[in-house]
């Protein structure tokens, strides 16, 4: 039977420089039986999870396991059915009903989708990207927006040539960084990465993860990552949660998980990672 | 745009001409006409082409020729008037239905369908019936009747756009719908907006000039190609064909330039979406 | 022939790079003699907005009967071009050097009869198999197609043979299947369902670009293993394409890495992670994150993948990014030479051995 208590990540990371600022904030994140259907189909059932400040927890699982469902549903894309979510304290279970409480809420939790190529409007530039994204949260001043924005551009690594670019001419890790600039820019506490390096190259992914790991470090936002990848999960996070068909199969710290595996499902998931010396093994036909 | 206009090749360059010259007709026309437009002169009616007048005198006597390009006015006027209103009204409507999706999307849906179900002309015929003859009217129940033409195909490439994740990414970060159908939807479909505009002109002028040419658009005197033609329809028979042919002719010259270049620009428009996806 | 390359410099003897490239001596081969599938030289180009672009430069690979070569390369390596090229499916106005042959014939002299029996002997399995296969059309009408055209196999007989090799990929309820259409099936089962027909027409090579790409880790594990399974029990070749280095080695009997357009490396699969022979391959195994152990920071490659355009045609098309480029780097542009029962294409291949660290920071 999977462990039904909820998996408490709470407590700022105690090494991060910013512990002294956070530890009197609790959990930044928290999620309390979440359940989301759409019509007949239970697409998360029962999911309960909190993140710490300055921590990261990845959502692990295939597709139909309804992990990018709860993404949608934390960001307010998605209604819950049931349950709660509660962001830096205020909750956000249900839709927001102002302008001002949309904005609030953007500047809490922010997300980074997959699809670099759809992922920014086709005829906006870098910088007027992240600019617009700026100018919804803050009511600055245009000098002190434009060098904000620089200073955006600058911490995802893009340089001034890339920043007056439209998507079209950039490439997918490129906008990926611009991407997550723009969400950046709200500075929010909590970042939903959903799978947001899986279409990367290799190599590139690389870069980006290195980044996200930079940034993590400058400014102590919490990452809850959406993945498939679990040697992107190993490098990334500190807790993880196992989705399978919409239930939470397995959670615990992710070298925990990853290294001994409880649960049958996450055990099939960790033995089919290939690997030199690999040899898939047929599970059984399938018939429906 | 001129880059746009190139990569129509020659066909949409020339239509682009075309229209442009009708363009500068119906912005300057009462200016520029060679003779006074309106001066009727019975003894010169029907009198062919001679002297400085070119394509002759009409079934007043007046020169044909003035009489066309101060008529490029109205006939150019009124469709403008009706793609305006058909697609201010039909993006409007598509962006809300796509928006909102779900009851909005099947009430809108709904409710175009009936739309559907009124030829335009017969509306234009029910509007002179209620408010009187006159381009006002029949301008106006051709935008209604256009508008679910232009609801239709725009409220695919909206929906299209609204699933979009950088729409999700906009809403995202707290910007209200409004801001993100105006500032990022609306421009993203553009090119498809331009397209059916170009296209629509051509059928305005179309049935513009059949409802005129029925009396119930445009009144004579004042100069109107489709008037025109009903105006000179006698001439035909009595052997005079040309006032009537030439205004026929530039109905059909214009209706084609608005035709290919909005068939080469919805070709563009396509090609861009489709582009948009590839890698 | 082909023209030869100007640019190479102190090329291996044909002979030798010829018996590596077949695959002579290394982990468990084939018989002996003519490799099955010998893609010699290959360069195509393809016009891009008027202009010829080379999209593969001197491609060289061999594929031996009942052998499993992994393509592996990153977005714009040519991996997947050389697949299409293989195929004869290369779009219109592509420019060709080099030859490919199959069975010792010029694929590109097959017309015909000739090339329908070569295509049912050589079996392509995609990416997406919804892009490839028509939605409107059952199931069992697009599985016993090849058969009943081009091997004049009748209707009901092609229908049996279809639902024994259901069954085969691990699909039981074949009659049921063969009913369906398309939509009705998901990924994964639509990807045996397409391994399934691939096998109908009793090929000797399967050319898998990406099969398991799109598909879940567990679902790729399951895919994975019929295809290995199906490849012993019916001795087929494979050039299994992808990006994933970790795959390609772990079911491949020999590894193809693939940069810029280029061929830079051949290697047995059991030697690639821990003697590879090219820094771009030890750079790209060492960029991965490790399922194992998080390190503080991942040893990234700096700069981004070259596509095979923008490569030059008189350097290293890797020397930018690499930590060991050195001067002699980007004086020519490095021939593929063989070291170890390897193929190398890096000037400094022999003396970095042992250096190349796959290792991760």
């Amino acid at each position: 039977m999977p462990d039904t208590t909820a998996p408490d990540l709470a407590g700022p990371d105690s090494t991060s420089p910013h512990s002294a600022a956070l530890a009197s904030n609790g959990p930044v994140l928290v999620v309390t039986s979440l359940r989301k259907e759409f019509g007949s189909l239970v697409a998360v059932d029962d999911v309960s999870f909190a993140v710490g400040a300055g921590r990261s927890m990845a959502i692990v699982g295939e597709s139909g396991s309804g992990k990018t469902t709860i993404a949608r549903m934390i960001v307010g894309l998605e209604r819950p059915t049931r349950g709660t979510i509660t962001a830096c304290g205020a909750d956000r279970s249900r839709p927001a009903r102002s302008a001002r409480d949309r904005r609030r809420r953007g500047a809490e939790v922010q997300i980074v989708f997959q699809d670099p190529y759809t992922s920014l409007d086709p005829r906006q530039s870098a910088e007027d990207a992240v600019s617009e994204a700026l100018r919804l949260h803050h009511d600055w001043p245009a000098d002190r927006c434009r060098s904000r924005v620089t200073e955006l551009i600058d911490l995802v690594g893009l340089d001034a040539r890339q920043a007056r670019s439209l998507p079209r001419a950039l490439s997918g890790g490129q906008r990926q960084r611009v991407a997550i600039a723009r969400a950046l820019a709200a500075e929010p506490r909590v970042l939903v990465l959903d799978e947001s390096v899986a279409a990367l190259d290799v190599s590139i992914q690389a870069q980006v993860l290195n980044l996200l790991a930079d940034i993590r470090d400058e400014t102590a936002v919490s990452y809850v990552l959406i993945s498939h990848d679990l040697a992107v999960v190993r490098q990334l996070t500190d807790h993880a949660i196992v989705m399978h068909r919409g239930r939470v199969v397995e959670h615990g710290p992710t070298a925990r998980v990853l290294d001994e595996p409880q649960d049958p499902y996450t055990r099939r998931l960790r033995a089919s990672v290939p690997r030199p010396g690999w040899k898939p093994t047929r599970a059984g036909s399938e018939s429906s | 745009m001129l880059g746009v206009l190139r990569s129509t090749g020659i066909a949409g360059m020339v239509s682009a001409v075309v229209i442009a010259v009708a363009t500068v007709f119906a912005a300057f026309g009462p200016t520029i006409a060679p003779y006074n437009p309106d001066l009727p002169s019975l003894g010169l009616a029907f009198v062919g082409p001679a002297g400085g007048h070119l394509l002759g005198f009409d079934f007043e006597g007046r020169d044909v020729l003035s009489r066309l390009i101060a008529g490029a006015q109205s006939s150019m006027l009124g469709p403008l008037a009706v793609v305006v209103g058909a697609m201010a009204l039909g993006t409007v409507i598509a962006v809300v239905a796509a928006w909102r999706q779900r009851l909005t999307d099947t009430v809108v849906s709904s409710g175009l369908d009936i739309l559907f179900a009124f030829p335009g002309i017969l509306l234009a015929v029910l509007a002179a019936a209620v408010f009187g003859a006159g381009l006002t009217a029949a301008a106006v129940a051709l935008a209604i009747a256009y508008m679910p033409y232009v609801a239709r195909v725009l409220r695919g490439a909206a929906l299209k756009e609204r699933g979009q994740p950088y729409v999700a990414a906009l809403e995202v970060q707290g910007s209200s719908a409004s801001r993100i159908c105006l500032r990022h939807i609306v421009p993203n479909m553009l090119p498809l907006i331009v397209a059916q505009a170009t296209i629509m002109f051509g059928w305005a002028m179309v049935d513009l000039a059949a409802i005129s040419f029925l009396g119930l658009g445009v009144q004579p005197p004042a100069p109107n190609w489709g008037v025109m033609i009903s105006e000179n329809e006698p001439g035909i028979l009595q052997g005079y064909p040309l006032p009537a042919l030439a205004a026929g002719l530039c109905i059909v010259a214009v209706v084609i330039a608005f035709n290919v270049l909005g068939e080469r620009l919805f070709l563009q428009a396509q090609v861009q979406q489709a582009q948009a996806v590839r890698r | 022939m082909t023209v030869g390359d100007p640019n190479q410099n102190v090329p291996a003897a044909e002979g030798s790079v010829g018996a590596v490239l077949a695959g002579d001596g290394l982990a468990g081969g084939g018989p002996g003699g003519a490799p099955l599938l010998d893609v010699d030289r290959l360069t195509v180009r393809l016009p891009v907005g008027g202009v010829p672009r080379a999209v593969l430069r001197d491609v060289s690979l061999t594929v031996r009967v009942g052998e499993a070569v992994g393509l592996v390369g990153e977005s714009g390596s040519g991996k997947s071009m050389t697949a299409r090229a293989i195929d004869r499916l290369l779009p219109a106005g592509a420019q060709v050097e080099g030859q490919i042959r199959y069975r010792g014939r010029d694929i590109s002299e097959l017309s015909g009869g000739d090339l329908r029996a070569f295509r049912t002997k050589v079996a392509m399995i995609f990416q997406d198999p919804r892009a490839h296969v028509n939605p409107v059309r059952r199931i069992g009408d697009f599985m016993t197609e090849a058969m009943r055209a081009n091997l004049r196999v009748p209707a009901r007989y092609a229908h049996l043979r279809a639902i024994e090799m259901l069954a085969q990929v691990g699909i039981d309820d074949g009659a049921r299947r063969l009913r369906q259409y398309p939509h009705e099936l998901s990924g994964g089962m639509l990807q045996r369902v397409m391994i399934a027909a691939a096998l109908l027409t009793d090929p000797v090579l399967l050319l898998a670009d990406e099969p398991t790409t799109a598909l879940d880790v567990t679902t790729q594990a399951e895919v994975m293993a019929i295809l290995d399974d199906l490849r012993r029990e019916y001795g087929l070749a494979m050039l299994f394409i992808t990006h994933d280095l970790e795959l390609a080695a772990a079911i491949c009997d020999r590894t193809v890495v693939m940069y810029a357009g280029q061929v830079v490396e051949v290697r047995s699969s059991a030697l690639l992670h821990q003697d590879p022979l090219h820094p771009y391959t030890a750079a790209l195994a060492a960029a991965r994150p490790d399922i194992e152990r998080s390190s503080t920071r991942l040893r990234a490659i700096p700069g981004r993948p070259l596509s095979a355009f923008e490569a030059p045609a008189d350097e290293c098309a890797f020397a930018p990014r690499c930590p060991h480029a050195s001067d002699a780097c980007r004086q020519s542009l490095p021939a593929l030479t063989e070291l170890d029962g390897g193929l190398s294409r890096c000037v400094r291949a022999a003396e970095l051995r042992g250096q190349l660290t796959v290792t991760h920071a």
